[in-house]
């Protein structure tokens, strides 16, 4: 079956700048978080508050929210590849890229969460790493690393982790195809 | 007859089928759990379906002193030239079953990182499907295998491929294609 | 394609690789040069004959490693110096394979994740999934998916009891853990259909209604596994052997847990209370009542009690739900989301077609992107979900609690024996495909 998501699209949808669209953020950490760094920018995403920000506050966001928020965990590191997005997903002010990397964290006192996001361009992919100020991303890290190429700078050992050292590639990329064999049955003419 | 009336005190029997029978009812599983197959194998060797009354309970961890590899789960890119090391350490005569969908041909997993059957990598004697198998299934599998084992060849010597495993193997001393 | 290369672009290519090989980057701390570059996620070279350390590698294939998981090690005579696992033996690509398959068909994906407790995989990409659609599940499928969930905990604490007996010793405990895990799983095959890989929690409710009499199934399941949880406690919790083998062994406190991102019973081990079920209910946990289970020291033993009395908590929400159990629809009845009854198919002809599209083309999500996590039997799993206006996702992520938990081998282990280092990576209780992904 046809599916119109397998049509490569080369093009990434550039995220609208206009100002006066721009949401107020009514979580006080978010709110914190827009006023220490300016040009982030907050959304309320499903019920959860989100703050895209520039990645090189990437890491002293962190430092932020562990110093000053008390936001003890970080929860999770990840990463999209936005090349072939049907619709993209950007509030008012975003400037999207190609790849974002993704933090999610927790605090236990508080009892909140809070997601950053910040966009992460193909011709420079690279982010300052979170593993100094939570040593916990360390593993999340290298993952990203592993399958998008996204570099970590200050990452204390940025190698592959789950695919085998010497693979050549980063398969989460869209542009890395799924390497799907075509299915031989027993009485085939020819071996596999 | 029971024994004590027995008048002769020997008994004779052909070696091939007293050989074959010391070699279907003690075959010792390699342990070779990877992933959701693994938990019905140990299952299968639990008390309830209990693979100790076809004298296989005992899962040696060494290789060298194991008869059976059941390939329990999905083999990865990674896996793969452990897995090829581990068979080539068992000493033969020896036995594959591969277990579940992902050993037999790649499963639900048809993308980069899974190796499309494990007989791309090791020769395979009998391939159990499910996902996971049951352990009824499993134990099927198995029996056939005993099966295999009780009218097969004494002798058979599969062989040595130049690239380490076959899609099509032949059985050199019954000479016929496997999978026929 | 051969090119001359000069002598720099040589030297380049091997700081290259020296820097991106698993292997080699250990030894930038240590002063020894090395001439020597290994890929292919090989050993690391051997040390200095002399200084009698020894490095070896416990696994991928190895009897108390729960599933592929490598360890290397550093060996001084018995004691273990460094630990360091090495993970990826059981990389499937699922996430990748996520990209391809619909929301439909998305729990069967990710079912095979924690293959242990695979209700909580579905139940947390379902989760997901109707989040991006902002849409609530009837009351009924709430209350059955939570008593599947339960169902599921006590069986992955069973399966933690066999495994963690058998590595540090006990060896009929497996046999007996797994006794009780096939009563709990001859009674997921009564209300599924399967025994494990269920694909019974889908967006939208569950699969399917839940059969007669279940509840005295049930509650027949709740006394056959408070026996022998209560077995167990008596022939472990106070024996000599067994507390001499673990108490003390595997410390790890709060702080080194929180930052290392690490939780479930393992943070709860150390005396921190925290559990998603109560500090951020979800399903109906707050209409039930149960306790949170948490230890003091954060050892072997703490771990291994809290697991057997979590077992106990677990059956008092079974019990609950088996009274509590709303009436009403097990799913959404959303036509374009939940496929109608098979017997439906027969009579209405978009009855059919809503079938004939959902199975194949799936229901369309609108762009957006969510973070779920719920509390598994390891820790906290989450579901990182963005979606386009399509039937598939961009991108699937889970946050699979064992990946972070194996970052606790290395202050668990260093300084151990090698012994103790089994018990400690069985007490982590890791599960390979949540690890791997």
């Amino acid at each position: 079956m046809a599916d119109d998501d397998a049509n490569a699209r080369e093009d990434v949808h550039e995220g609208e700048l206009a100002e006066d669209a721009v949401e107020i953020p009514d979580d006080e950490v978010a709110a914190a978080i827009v006023e220490k760094f300016p040009g982030s920018r907050f959304h309320r995403s499903h019920g959860q508050p989100v703050v895209y920000v520039d990645r090189a506050v990437f890491a002293d966001v962190a430092t932020f929210l562990r110093d000053e928020q008390q936001f003890t965990m970080c929860v999770d590191v990840t990463a999209t590849d936005h090349l072939l997005d049907g619709v993209r997903h950007a509030p008012p002010g975003v400037a999207t890229e190609r790849y974002e990397v993704i933090a999610n964290y927790l605090s236990h006192v508080r009892n909140r969460r809070v997601r950053v996001i910040c966009q992460v361009s193909a011709r420079e992919p690279s982010v300052p790493s979170l593993t100094p100020v939570y040593p916990g991303a360390n593993f999340a890290e290298r993952e990203v690393f592993d399958f998008f190429g996204i570099d970590f700078t200050g990452h204390p050992e940025l190698t592959r982790i789950l695919m085998p050292d010497d693979w050549d590639g980063h398969p989460l990329r869209k542009d890395y195809p799924s390497a799907r064999v075509p299915v031989t049955f027993k009485g085939d003419p020819q071996p596999r | 007859m029971p024994l004590d009336q027995i008048p002769h005190n020997f008994m004779t029997a052909r070696l091939e089928d007293l050989v074959r029978w010391g070699r279907r009812n003690s075959v010792f599983p390699a342990t070779f759990g990877l992933a959701c197959c693994a938990l019905e194998m140990m299952a299968t060797g639990a008390a309830h379906y209990d693979l100790a009354r076809f004298g296989m309970e005992v899962f040696r961890a060494s290789p060298r002193q194991a008869d059976l590899m059941i390939v329990a789960g999905r083999v990865s890119q990674k896996m793969a030239p452990v897995l090829r090391q581990v068979y080539d350490q068992m000493v033969e005569p020896k036995w594959v079953i591969s277990m579940g969908v992902c050993a037999s041909s790649g499963g639900m997993f048809n993308n980069y990182a899974i190796v499309q059957g494990v007989d791309q990598i090791v020769p395979v004697d009998v391939y159990v499907p499910g996902c996971p198998p049951g352990p009824e299934t499993l134990m099927h599998g198995i029996l056939t295998l005993h099966e295999q084992i009780r009218t097969g060849e004494l002798l058979r010597r599969r062989e040595a491929s130049p690239t380490g495993g076959a899609a099509i193997q032949l059985d050199t001393a019954a000479a016929v294609p496997a999978g026929s | 394609m051969t090119e001359i290369r000069s002598d720099e672009e040589a030297l380049e290519e091997q700081r290259l690789e020296r820097q991106t090989s698993e292997g080699a980057q250990e030894l930038q701390p240590r002063p020894r040069a090395q001439e020597v570059v290994i890929t292919g996620g090989g050993m690391w070279p051997e040390a200095d004959p002399l200084d009698d350390t020894m490095i070896i590698n416990m696994g991928p294939q190895h009897p108390s490693t729960h599933g592929v998981l490598r360890l290397m090690m550093e060996l001084d005579s018995e004691e273990v110096m460094r630990i360091k696992p090495v993970i990826g033996y059981l990389h499937t690509g699922m996430e990748k394979t996520a990209e391809e398959l619909t929301y439909v068909q998305g729990a069967t994906n990710v079912t095979r994740m924690d293959y242990a407790a695979p209700l909580s995989n579905e139940l947390v990409f379902s989760m997901a999934v109707e989040r991006l659609l902002d849409l609530d599940v009837p009351p009924r499928a709430t209350w059955m998916r939570m008593m599947l969930v339960e169902l599921i905990r006590m069986s992955s604490h069973l399966l933690f009891q066999a495994t963690n007996g058998m590595d540090i010793g006990a060896v009929s405990m497996m046999l007996y853990g797994w006794r009780e895990r096939e009563e709990v799983l001859r009674y997921l095959e009564y209300i599924t259909g399967l025994r494990m890989n269920h694909n019974f929690i889908r967006p939208g409710g569950v699969a399917a209604d839940l059969p007669d009499g279940w509840q005295e199934r049930a509650l027949e399941l709740c006394e056959t596994v408070e026996r022998g949880a209560a077995e167990y406690d008596a022939l472990l919790s106070d024996n000599p052997i067994w507390r001499e083998r673990t108490i003390g062994i595997g410390l790890i406190t709060t702080d080194e847990c929180l930052e290392r991102s690490i939780t479930g019973p393992i943070l709860r081990s150390t005396g921190f209370a925290w559990d998603l079920r109560k500090a951020q209910p979800y399903l109906a946990y707050d209409d039930v009542e149960f306790d949170v289970m948490y230890g003091a020291n954060g050892d072997v033993f703490d771990r291994y009690r809290l697991r057997l009395s979590e077992i106990f908590e677990s059956i008092k929400i079974v019990r609950q739900c088996v009274e509590k159990m709303p009436a009403g629809d097990y799913r959404l009845q959303d036509k374009k989301l939940t496929p109608p009854p098979r017997a439906r198919i027969d009579e209405s002809m978009e009855a059919l077609i809503h079938h004939f599209k959902l199975f194949t083309e799936g229901f369309k999500v609108p762009a957006g992107e969510t973070y779920v996590a719920i509390e598994s039997p390891r820790g906290e799993i989450g579901c990182y979900l963005v979606s386009d206006g399509t039937s598939k996702p961009v991108r699937l992520h889970i946050r699979g609690p064992s990946f972070y938990n194996l970052q606790s081998i290395e202050p668990m282990g260093t300084g151990s024996l090698v012994a103790d280092a089994v018990a400690i990576v069985s007490s982590i209780d890791p599960i390979m495909g949540e690890v791997d992904r």
